[in-house]
């Protein structure tokens, strides 16, 4: 058999692996041997790709591999499960740049159009790719502010930036021997990558995420058609899947389309038809101990607060006490809650919680009315029942985890403002709602002492 | 061109499959599910060693090509590494630990 021949039907294996690999990260149970399995298949396709006959000299790639080895690795075991976010927003930007780099370097003198044109569409959503996750990952590590960043003109510069990348694109496809138009469209991309980001507000960030997750998914779409390989039309329009889907969920959970996510930011209010009356009621964490002692059933809403404070852990040792003290406790996981589609599922589990307690938004909504306390920690507004009730409100529609229809609602808040969106939140002044100030995890410490 | 027409239909089918198989992911499992598919992305590394090992005196498209290698395997080793640290965490009341 031919060397070429073992090549391809090698690359046949390894994407059948891919494939049973996200099959298998359908459950819990599996996820983890997918997983490897999904390795096992990136495995044998490198091995067999350094068998090409084209190979005549491996020092870069070793060199290549060593450097990218180490970083990845060492990345992967430090990071804090609380970073998530922004690990997956820079990988999301190496995918791209290496996309851009294969487009780039493909490029051979006897190159056709329909190469040319693929090659550009590669450097070109590659380059989108990169710059825009880099922002991502500022705005995520708050190295950038996480405001969203608008500018008088924006829409004209953006689009005189949109048609001047295809026009450097149709001249690079025509002269692909003048380079000037190669460069103008990388320059191009990553500044459009940069100015598709930068308007884009920190709650929204799950969106842009998944949505630049999708991208390095096409992008590794687009150089597989540049170097005419299947392997990376198979592995590409996998994670291009993958994220559409992801993008689609978080968009729905916010009620709000994909344009208006990413050209708009939150619009303003427009009238506020219904007063929030009331007044706050603050409880001191020793008055909620006696509250929660004698409650049977106790849900537990998580937020980005809950990542922030690192509250995790004393969670889960509530939670524990709770369960001692005979009480049943739930999780009720909205799916934008946190920076990135189930970020609070990952910090539970690291805290040891058990799987089956999470439940999404549509299980634990019905419950609700049976739910003797719910704890709302670090969590605004994706509990902000103005989703429901105030139709001037500019989260108005958006489904939300109806905590307020518990018996009574516990928040766990640093002070009175207000969440991402800018928005006052009625629950904080509902009959049955209790404001507890302070740090989240100093909270729930004190809640832990009392109880032991 | 028949070359495209094979490659489109390739295309065509893997992302529909893409559309179901992850359908069927559960919300729990969507970070690992993106860092997963952040390390399958990796997969441009394969089109990255051929295009890095072309020449033996570094030209332009080795040396590009040599840095695609570089950020493929932070992608395809860190992001598999991430992935399967996380997914180690989850667990049922029960499991054993």
């Amino acid at each position: 058999m031919a060397l070429s021949s073992l090549i391809g039907f090698s690359y046949v294996v390894s994407a059948a692996l891919f494939i049973i690999g996200l099959k298998m990260l359908g459950s819990p149970a599996t996820a983890r041997r997918g997983n490897t399995l999904s390795a096992i298949g990136m495995l044998i396709a490198v091995v067999v790709t350094l068998l090409d006959q084209g190979i005549v000299d491996f020092r870069y790639i070793a060199i290549a591999v060593a450097i990218g080895a180490v970083i990845g690795a060492v990345a992967a075991r430090r990071v804090a499960m609380t970073s998530m976010p922004e690990m997956v927003a820079l990988f999301n930007g190496f995918g791209g740049i290496a996309s851009l780099l294969v487009g780039w370097a493909a490029i051979a003198p006897d190159a056709g159009g329909i190469v040319l044109t693929t090659i550009f569409l590669s450097i070109l959503i590659g380059g989108v790719t990169f710059t825009g996750s880099l922002v991502a990952y500022g705005k995520l590590s708050e190295i950038m502010p996480g405001k969203p960043l608008m500018f008088k003109g924006q829409a004209v510069v953006n689009s005189a930036v949109i048609i001047a990348i295809f026009v450097a694109g149709y001249l690079f496809v025509q002269q692909p021997e003048n380079l000037s138009y190669l460069y103008a469209a990388i320059a191009l991309a990553v500044v459009f990558g940069v100015l598709v980001v930068i308007p884009i507000g920190g709650a929204d960030m799950p969106v842009v995420i998944s949505l630049l997750n999708s991208y390095s998914g096409l992008a590794a779409c687009a150089a597989g058609f540049a170097i005419n390989n299947n392997l990376l039309i198979v592995a590409g329009s996998l994670v291009g899947a993958s994220g559409i889907i992801l993008t689609n969920i978080m968009c729905k959970a916010m009620n709000r389309s994909l344009s208006n996510v990413l050209f708009s930011g939150f619009s303003k209010v427009k009238s506020m038809d219904m007063k929030i009356e009331g007044e706050v009621k603050p409880i001191t964490a020793d008055d909620a101990f006696y509250v929660l002692e004698a409650a049977s059933t106790v849900a537990i809403i998580p937020g980005y607060g809950m990542a922030v404070a690192q509250a995790q852990h004393a969670v889960k040792e509530l939670q524990e006490l709770l369960e001692e003290n005979g009480a049943e406790v739930i999780y009720g996981i909205h799916p934008v809650a946190g920076r990135m589609p189930g970020h609070m599922n990952v910090l539970l589990a690291e805290a040891d919680v058990s799987y089956d307690l999470l439940l999404e938004m549509d299980d634990i909504n019905p419950r609700m009315e049976t739910v003797d306390v719910a704890i709302v920690i670090g969590a605004n507004d994706v509990v902000n029942p103005a989703a429901r009730e105030m139709e001037g409100s500019p989260i108005y529609g958006m489904p939300v985890i109806n905590v307020d229809k518990a018996r009574t609602v516990f928040v766990l808040k640093r002070s009175m403002a207000s969440g991402f969106a800018g928005i006052d939140n009625p629950l904080f002044f509902k009959e049955n709602t209790r404001m507890v100030f302070g740090d989240a995890k100093e909270t729930l410490s004190h809640l832990i002492r009392e109880f032991s | 061109m028949e070359v495209y027409i094979f490659l489109t239909f390739i295309l065509m089918l893997s992302v529909i499959l893409g559309f179901e198989l992850i359908h069927k992911v559960p919300a729990t499992l969507h970070t690992p599910l993106m860092s997963a598919s952040n390390a399958i992305s990796g997969i441009t590394l394969i089109g990255a060693i051929v295009l890095a090992g072309k020449t033996a005196d570094p030209q332009m498209a080795t040396l590009l090509g040599a840095a695609a290698v570089a950020f493929a395997t932070i992608n395809v080793v860190g992001g598999y590494m991430v992935t399967d640290r996380m997914l180690g965490m989850f667990k049922k009341k029960g499991d054993k630990k």
